[in-house]
């Protein structure tokens, strides 16, 4: 029980990162129908400017803070250089374009950085917190708590503000919303940011936990996007659901199976979900009006 | 003042000559349509009046300002509004929100204050509505206000993205054909409604097929053929022209027609 409970705990904590990613795929998804693939570079971005800036002597929340920042630039450059300038091309040359920027992105990281693992100190303390038998670190606490904190402000965003429902009707229908007079440039802009600030606080709060490298990123991204599949593309809800169920199946499968087989998970999921389900758990079932 | 003038307009699509050096103007107030056979490029110019094309020569003087290659999110804030032929809603959206959405220039947008839900915010929002509940009255819609809009039949519809094209409170609202696959009696109610808008104020352009329509609702009339002007004038002018007859009829028609007025 004990044991099941520690594969438990560790499979939420690093689901909760997959959700953060998935829901950076899902908020890009919804502004723009891209899939974004350069969402795990940002992952990486803010876990390794964050190491970075706190090695130069920048306090860390400083350093947590900049990073964020300096991530939702580099977001909002790759929408106005690369994704803006190639408005009207189709969909799939979009994604490929994002491929590309994540390539790029990982090269400049090893440029900028270096190719060696880093690592953050634990926020509060390395102190494991015993519960049922199973140890659950304080870290794991941050990440938590992160994501639901994300979870929480963006749907009172979409919610409540005039932007956020302007960035949902734009998604629904460009044309309309353009018509209304919503800058359908600065939702796609602001999409963009928004997803990159999430990536990076999601790298920031999982650094102390499974380190970080220039590389890290496809990774975290093609776990990402197995969730956003898995709890149907677009759906804020089903990201969170999604990331979750994959961190849980991750950490099962290399408890009980092998962690030679751990990222296998993942990708049974992809493979799965789009034999069966491809509109996801919790996908819209549209219905093309004719 | 006039409201639009269009000078010497043109646009190509590859070496199709979709308008050509079109000129014309439209006074503010009343209804005037644009109409044309098939290809003749009018919705080709509400296009780039609305700002989605560019014009390759020409100007377009909105209210004596150049809106040339102005993005259509600007266009609304000026006051021009459009509905489509092929219908452009929010389908996830019940009745109401359509319009509501309509309602984003006119609303605050103090993103702290919506986050706190302060008063403000609580009043402005029962307030966009309110207005919203008043066109969709105004469009003979009240009844469907909750109704989620991708489960509405197609004449609603129509009068649907008329309420959200007024919900931005337009001074000029452009309708591309608004009773097309309206059956007569839907046809008979945009008719009305038409009339309606245009005796609130707003200056109303149409494209429209339905000849009857036209010739009921218009004050003015713009004839169109391979995207170039060719006539213009009151209902009965046009109907008179021989031009415009033997453009819709061609010239053996015409004959025909010559014959049977004898």
């Amino acid at each position: 029980m004990s044991e099941f409970l520690q594969f438990l705990f560790s499979g939420i904590t690093i689901g909760a990162v997959y959700a953060m990613v998935a829901l950076g795929f899902t908020i890009i998804y919804s502004a723009s129908d891209v899939i974004n693939f350069a969402q795990g570079e940002f992952v990486m971005l803010g876990g390794m400017c964050t190491v970075f800036l706190a090695a130069a002597g920048v306090p860390l929340p400083i350093a947590a803070l900049l990073a964020i920042v300096i991530t939702a630039g580099v977001g909002a450059a790759l929408c106005k250089l690369a994704i803006e300038q190639a408005r009207g091309a189709s969909v799939v040359a979009l994604i490929i374009i994002t491929i590309g920027a994540s390539v790029f992105l990982r090269g400049i990281a090893q440029v900028v950085f270096d190719k060696q693992l880093h690592r953050l100190p634990a926020f509060s303390g390395e102190q494991p917190i015993l519960i049922g038998g199973a140890t659950l670190l304080p870290q794991s606490l941050w990440v938590l708590g992160g994501a639901g904190v994300i979870v929480i402000a963006l749907h009172r965003f979409f919610r409540r503000t005039l932007f956020g429902k302007a960035i949902l009707a734009a998604a629904q229908n460009r044309q309309a919303a353009r018509l209304v007079g919503i800058n359908i440039n600065l939702v796609m802009l602001s999409s963009f940011a928004l997803s990159a600030a999430i990536g990076a606080l999601a790298g920031i709060l999982v650094t102390p936990i499974t380190l970080t490298s220039y590389d890290v990123g496809t990774m975290l991204a093609l776990k990402g996007f197995a969730a956003a599949m898995l709890g149907g593309m677009g759906n804020p809800v089903g990201a969170i659901v999604g990331g979750l169920l994959v961190g849980v199946a991750e950490a099962m499968g290399a408890g009980y199976i092998s962690s030679d087989y751990k990222d296998a998970a993942a990708f049974l999921i992809i493979l799965a979900v789009l034999s069966f389900l491809p509109q996801g758990l919790l996908g819209a079932r549209i219905r093309e009006r004719v | 003042m006039t409201l639009l003038r269009v000078e010497e307009m043109s646009i190509e699509f590859g070496g199709v000559h979709a308008i050509e050096d079109l000129s014309f103007v439209i006074e503010p107030g009343a209804i005037h349509s644009i109409i044309g056979p098939n290809g003749a490029g009018k919705t080709t110019l509400f296009n780039l009046i609305t700002g989605l094309y560019r014009a390759s020569r020409g100007r377009i003087m909105f209210e004596d300002r150049d809106i040339g290659g102005q993005p259509p999110h600007r266009l609304a804030r000026l006051g021009l509004s459009r509905t489509f032929q092929n219908l452009q809603i929010f389908f996830r959206m019940t009745a109401i929100e359509n319009v509501m959405v309509g309602r984003h220039l006119h609303e605050s947008r103090n993103v702290l204050a919506h986050l706190l839900r302060l008063p403000a915010v609580v009043r402005q929002n029962q307030r966009t509505s309110a207005k919203a509940r008043e066109l969709l009255d105004f469009v003979g819609l009240a009844d469907d206000a909750d109704v989620a809009a991708g489960a509405m039949p197609y004449g609603a519809l129509k009068r649907l993205e008329i309420a959200r094209a007024l919900a931005v409170e337009p001074k000029m609202l452009l309708l591309d054909e608004p009773a097309a696959g309206c059956n007569p009696v839907e046809t008979q109610e945009i008719d009305h409604l038409i009339q309606q808008i245009a005796k609130t104020g707003v200056t109303v352009v149409l494209v429209e097929h339905d000849m009857r329509l036209v010739m009921n609702v218009s004050t003015h009339i713009l004839v169109l053929d391979a995207g170039r002007k060719l006539a213009e004038g009151s209902a009965a002018e046009v109907r008179a022209n021989p031009a415009v007859i033997a453009a819709y009829l061609g010239a053996q028609g015409q004959r025909e027609l010559a014959r049977a007025q004898g």
